[in-house]
């Protein structure tokens, strides 16, 4: 886990670091272009809910990229990924030409890169911070893409790296929910000789990264093989299993298990409480979501039924809120519209979902706010109402507080509405413990540096703690609260 | 795992299982529900558990047929495996010492209200139960819940059985002959909407379990929200149970018929 000084500055030196710097002059390589992804035609993916929109980069490609890398003696870029990937090392290596490497660079300190590379937002992280972004004002080295490519190559090479793993311990330690937080967390215990199983309430393991991220931006095929890594690397998977109700913790207790990372997510998914809400034909982004990509809605084949919009409104301007208005078009909507109550400038959703949502022939109705719903005889929601807004002082996310234009009110023909305006914690652990400290939110109470909550053997992390927010955020938790569980147990055992 | 080691079938489209599922067994408590995924393909149901056997290790579920996934669960047979099953799920029935209780069971609704009528009457109270169907063949576990009741009425839409009427004929007779101190109702979503009009007339407390349409059971998808004295819930986390006079039964039963077309068609596809 060292991302200290020294050690990257050991790294750096190594010859044939030193040797690829030498190689090309830096000039020369702040001359050269960013690549642009490769993609799948607009008009033909959205014929597909399981076909990635992103291609991914041709070796070349990526080493021509790689190669626009300086290899900073202070890599700033590193500063801006919560789980702290190597980021100059694996881009050598790329450049290089020695893929594998770069593939086990990542998975030094990544539990999930070949996600990661398709769903962290870069742009404000590792590539925000990138020397390009930050002194040049240029556009920034495609860490992303580099990172997805080396994990993709490595993947389809057949030779796949398995990390190694300390001898076990014979510690038993708990992870609840299999989303990212878990993920990283048992892939880091794994490493250090823990007796790592994960428990999940779904009948599938990924969390989110299964029931919430659409195919057509993360297949389910690349998280099940970040899956059978753990699984090789020792991870033992339990699903249909709820701590706190199929068990209590003091039932695990007895079973040996010695201390517990919480991550079980974010899974409450908010209403506006607007009249007409509860009409069929509106539902949460997460009940969508679900239907479509862990119950294969949109496939004959399967029972769960979706229902098939042809004038649909997503409220929000998230991600969550992108991939619903992706899956609705998908699913053959005529018109499928954002309705966000904010301008573009204040999305919070990635840059390239955006884009991606426009390019697809989605409508944006921004600076709009849903304010009532109507429905037919039978209660199937036939119309919305809806608020023009305006943009007053900046509140206390930054971001410039939307204010109601009065009289500004106007109708919209719709048959299927998802609210994707953020999610509150998931109850069921906070309420199985009494003595669990819980903020006002609902949000599991931690230290911030230690992930340790008011129960010491009990560690949290993921939406659970931060209330709703990025996959590699939660990852970045999972690492955290991996080291310092490691600590607490270490010190226990002596 | 979740193996099925008995099948009783009540009538031609009502069966009791008898599941293996040794966790849930032991951490149930009357009121709460499992979800269930019949096969790869499936939907995830939410069921009520109708009784558990800690010991063996099993739970019981009944089930009717009524549409494609209850349909393939039904065609389930002993030696058969549920693909997943997750729980208990909701939160369980508040059981306390109150007097007297009238438990309405409205269909395969008394599968669910048994564990209950068992609960009350172990607390202490005297139970007075009133089990409602079309007729005489959908009257289900009568045996099990005279066991743990201090009288039983029997009600038939067609007076194939017990007493010709619906269910609160059957209720109201028993509150205008001694005092109630609170009422049970489980079954069909009209069932319980009137039994609650019944009992709101004469103020008698009441809760009702909630059969809403849910994905997940744990409170993530928002499926199952109800109004609740003008406040939306969620039936899975919130629920099943909740007291019947604040209750939307319109929306409720609106709601249950969110799917209706979609679940016509996947019938159709199925037959």
């Amino acid at each position: 886990m060292s991302t200290n000084k020294e050690y990257l500055q050991n790294e750096r030196e190594k010859e044939w670091r030193v040797e690829l710097r030498k190689k090309i002059a830096n000039k020369e390589r702040t001359a050269k272009e960013r690549v642009r992804m490769n993609e799948m035609d607009p008009f033909e993916r959205i014929k597909y809910q399981n076909r990635e929109v992103n291609l991914g980069l041709t070796a070349e490609q990526a080493q021509a990229e790689a190669a626009r890398c300086l290899d900073c003696p202070n890599p700033t870029c590193m500063e801006g990924c919560p789980v702290s990937i190597n980021i100059p090392k694996f881009v050598k290596y790329i450049e290089a030409g020695q893929f594998l490497d770069a593939a086990k660079a990542l998975k030094e300190t990544s539990a999930l890169p070949a996600v990661c590379g398709r769903v962290c937002p870069q742009e404000k992280q590792c590539e925000s911070t990138c020397f390009y972004t930050q002194k040049m004002k240029k556009d920034p080295v495609a860490i992303g893409y580099l990172e997805r490519f080396a994990a993709d190559y490595e993947r389809e090479s057949g030779f796949m790296s398995i990390p190694e793993v300390a001898p076990s311990n014979g510690i038993k330690i708990a992870a609840i929910g299999s989303g990212p937080a878990s993920l990283s967390f048992a892939g880091d215990m794994i490493k250090l000789g823990y007796d790592v199983t994960v428990f999940e309430a779904l009948h599938e393991i990924g969390g989110v990264l299964k029931y919430g991220i659409p195919e057509f931006r993360l297949p389910n095929k690349i998280v099940d093989v970040e899956l059978n890594n753990l699984k090789k690397m020792g991870v033992k998977f339990v699903n249909n299993f709820i701590v706190g109700k199929t068990v209590s913790f003091d039932d695990l207790k007895a079973e040996g298990f010695e201390a517990f990372f919480v991550a079980s997510g974010a899974g409450l998914p908010r209403f506006m409480g607007i009249p007409g809400e509860n009409y069929n034909g509106i539902l949460s982004s997460n009940e969508y979501l679900t239907r479509v990509n862990l119950m294969n809605a949109a496939s004959d084949e399967f029972d769960t039924p979706v229902i098939r919009g042809k004038n649909v409104a997503v409220i929000g301007g998230g991600n969550t809120a992108m991939d619903s208005v992706r899956t609705a078009k998908r699913l053959g909507a005529e018109r499928a519209m954002i309705i966000y109550r904010r301008s573009r400038a204040e999305m919070p959703a990635r840059v390239e979902e955006v884009h991606h949502a426009e390019e697809e022939g989605i409508e944006f109705i921004n600076l709009a706010n849903p304010i009532e719903y109507f429905a037919d005889e039978k209660g199937k929601v036939n119309r919305m109402r809806v608020q023009r807004m305006g943009l007053g002082e900046p509140d206390a996310s930054g971001r410039r507080r939307p204010i109601v234009l009065e009289g500004s009110d106007f109708d919209i023909p719709v048959d299927l509405v998802i609210v994707a305006v953020g999610v509150s914690p998931n109850p069921l652990i906070p309420s199985a413990l009494s003595d669990l400290k819980v903020s006002k939110w609902g949000t599991i109470e931690v230290g911030e540096e230690t992930m340790q909550s008011s129960i010491p053997q009990l560690f949290a992390g993921g939406d659970i703690v931060r209330g709703g927010a990025t996959v590699i955020l939660a990852m970045g938790d999972g690492r955290k609260a991996a080291e310092n569980m490691h600590e607490y147990l270490q010190s226990k055992h002596q | 795992m979740n193996q099925i080691v008995e099948k009783v079938l009540f009538s031609e489209k009502v069966a009791k299982f008898v599941v293996e599922a040794p966790r849930i067994a032991r951490s149930r408590k009357p009121g709460h529900f499992v979800i269930l995924r019949v096969d790869e393909k499936g939907e995830r149901i939410p069921l009520t558990i109708a009784g558990a056997d800690p010991v063996k290790g099993t739970i019981v579920l009944v089930v009717q047929k009524v549409g494609v996934s209850s349909a393939k669960l039904f065609e389930l047979n002993v030696g058969d495996s549920i693909l997943d099953l997750v729980g208990p799920l909701g939160k369980a029935t508040e059981i306390h010492h109150v007097g007297t209780v009238l438990a309405c069971g409205g269909g395969v609704g008394v599968a669910p209200m048994l564990p209950i009528v068992e609960g009350f009457k172990k607390a202490g109270n005297r139970v007075i139960s009133v089990l409602a169907a079309r007729n005489k063949d959908l009257i289900i576990l009568e045996d099990e819940v005279r066991q743990w009741s201090d009288e039983v009425i029997i009600m038939t839409d067609d007076g194939s059985y017990g007493t010709k009427g619906v269910v609160t004929v059957g209720a109201e007779s028993v509150i205008q002959r001694e005092p109630i101190n609170e009422c049970i109702a489980i079954g069909p979503a009209v069932m319980m909407k009137f039994t609650s009009l019944l009992t709101k007339k004469y103020n008698i407390p009441t809760q009702a379990s909630l059969n809403a349409i849910m994905v997940d059971g744990t409170g993530m998808c928002g499926a199952c929200r109800v109004s609740v004295g003008g406040n939306t819930y969620f039936t899975c986390v919130d629920g099943p149970e909740f007291d019947a006079h604040q209750i939307d039964f319109d929306e409720l039963i609106m709601r249950l018929g969110g799917y209706s077309s979609e679940e016509k068609i996947a019938w159709e596809r199925y037959q």
